[in-house]
């Protein structure tokens, strides 16, 4: 049981806020215990039926089916954004800034051969082919909300594992306290590297506590399909609680470190851009008020724009990551 | 090219040109055509369009007096009401589809909060406010109510309009690092004020007064 107060960081207008998320929760986990036991056959199709046949395979790349994930808030019920939208708009600066340039400028991307190196303040520093990274830990679908800091959001079914198993896999140090992500740089391939948006490569990092969390993921693939090259192939972080701009694309290099790594946004724009960048409503952005949000293909233009709810709608799993943390100082 | 500019048709055929874009965004919008985020695509794009009718605008003057074209002065005011009228557009868009007037009962009070919070949007609000007496009194009996003199003092207003447009513009794009389009925009508006500013100091040094 966590007590909350409003010198935790972050608070509620009411605490009706919280516990639906939780007995939901507890809900969804109740259902699935049942179904993968003494309930059986019936009921587990009922259960399942959120996360299976939600999206169908846009059939434009090859398959990379995941299993359901039992991890909690894993997937989410919410409508799935159409592959069309998801792969159509983002952002990618490496790419462009406009968020059509991703889809029109990232095929020249080439995602084999591929390797990550693991590298820092680890016992067992290593350097993955793709290959061998896929085969590391079996597939998951995960049903994520995709909360962009420009104010727009997604639902997406990623494929991929808990990036916890991979970090375990290398046994990071006593020592390490954050990981850091650097993404690919390739001036022969992505036209803006080599422009002074940002201070390229692309880097993000994460504590290492929310690294271990299930729900960060290493991702591989989505809709059923491996990763269009926009959206970050061959492989990516997807950590669902923070704004996008945290879940780095095209990732080369993981650095366990022992001090908070410098992130390309937070770099180039500290005041606006903080370590933590945690989904919060409170918490406004000189640009883009944070409080509301339009889902990308389900509100138009005359709908409501909805309230962004704090870590995302993922508090009940991320929340106590941040008990007594001032979450408004650290942004 | 005076001719052309006093052809009966040019009139008609400029307004109708500088509501095309408007039409295009309308259509876009009824046929759902904008691409992913259509609130995004009309908010941006009014926002474009006021800074090209604010450039064009400006460019009438050192037009009429570099190449002697002194008929484009009967575009000048209908130029400068679409600048109005894009800005309105932009503000409506931001207020409707980004903030929810009309769709959300607390939007008001949410767009007051919001005006004062966000920088950038403080200075787009505060242009819009500095074009409303310059719309209001575009007619000619305006003119002749005020007295030329102290009309086109009020409507030199339309200069800071275009400082606040550009730092708007600006202060947007700043955490993006992205001011490819902010220069062009800043460019051309620099070199339109930097004219103005250049001439007076000539016709101050050969002691003629200062045209409008």
């Amino acid at each position: 049981m966590l007590i909350q107060t409003r010198n935790h960081g972050y608070d509620h207008t009411t605490p009706s806020d919280i516990t639906p998320a939780s007995v939901y929760q507890q809900r969804r986990d109740l259902l699935r215990l049942m179904a993968s036991g003494a309930a059986g056959g019936a009921l587990a199709g009922w259960a399942g039926r959120d996360a299976w046949a939600q999206t169908p395979r846009p059939g434009k790349l090859a398959p990379l089916p995941g299993a359901k994930s039992a991890v909690a808030g894993a997937a989410t019920m919410e409508k799935s954004t159409s592959y069309e939208d998801a792969s159509s708009y983002n952002n990618y600066y490496e790419f462009g800034t406009d968020k059509s340039d991703p889809a029109r400028n990232a095929h020249r991307l080439k995602t084999t051969p591929w390797a990550v190196s693991i590298e820092g303040l680890v016992k067992k520093p290593v350097t993955f082919a793709l290959e061998d990274l896929l085969k590391l830990a079996p597939m998951e679908e995960r049903i994520y909300r995709m909360r962009c800091v420009e104010g727009w959001s997604m639902v997406i079914p990623w494929v991929g594992y808990s990036l916890s198993a991979l970090v375990k896999k290398v046994e990071p140090l006593g020592s390490a306290k954050y990981v850091e992500f650097v993404t690919l740089a390739d001036r022969k391939t992505m036209p803006f590297v080599g422009s002074r948006i940002l201070d390229w490569p692309y880097t993000e990092g994460l504590r290492m506590d929310e690294a271990l969390h299930p729900l960060t993921l290493l991702n591989f693939g989505m809709y059923g399909e491996v990763l269009p090259n926009q959206n970050g192939a061959p492989v990516r972080l997807v950590v669902p609680w923070k704004y996008g701009f945290k879940s780095a694309k095209s990732l080369v290099t993981i650095r366990f470190t022992e001090k908070e790594p410098g992130t390309a946004w937070n770099k180039a724009a500290a005041n606006e851009y903080g370590f933590y960048s945690n989904v919060n409503p409170d918490v406004p952005h000189p640009r883009w008020s944070q409080a509301t949000e339009r889902r990308i293909g389900e509100d138009n233009l005359f709908a409501k724009k909805r309230k962004t709810l704090i870590f995302n709608g993922y508090e009940a799993q991320v929340g106590q990551l941040y008990a007594g943390m001032d979450l408004k100082k650290n942004y | 090219m005076n001719k052309l500019l006093l052809h009966p048709v040019t009139k008609p055929l400029v307004f109708v040109l500088a509501l095309l874009p408007f039409a295009g965004l309308f259509h876009g919008a009824w046929t759902d055509q904008l691409g992913a985020n259509p609130a995004e695509h009309l908010i941006r794009s009014t926002g474009e369009w006021t800074l090209r009718f604010l450039c064009l605008t400006l460019a009438v003057t050192p037009a009429r007096q570099q190449f002697g074209w002194a008929a484009l002065a009967r575009l000048r005011r209908m130029l400068g009401l679409y600048v109005f009228f894009y800005a309105l557009l932009h503000f409506l868009c931001y207020a409707v589809f980004d903030m929810g007037l009309g769709l959300d009962e607390g939007a008001w009070a949410e767009i007051v909060r919001d005006i004062p919070k966000r920088p950038f949007i403080l200075v787009g609000f505060a242009a819009l406010l500095l074009l409303l007496p310059l719309a209001l009194t575009s007619f000619n009996r305006a003119i002749r109510a005020l007295g030329a003199p102290r009309w086109r003092a009020l409507h030199r207003l339309v200069y800071a309009v275009a400082v606040l447009a550009v730092l708007h513009f600006y202060w947007m794009r700043a955490g993006k690092q992205d001011f490819a389009e902010v220069a062009v925009y800043g460019a051309i508006l620099g070199c339109l004020l930097g004219w103005r500013l250049l001439r007076r100091w000539r016709d101050a040094r050969n002691q003629v007064p200062v045209r409008a």
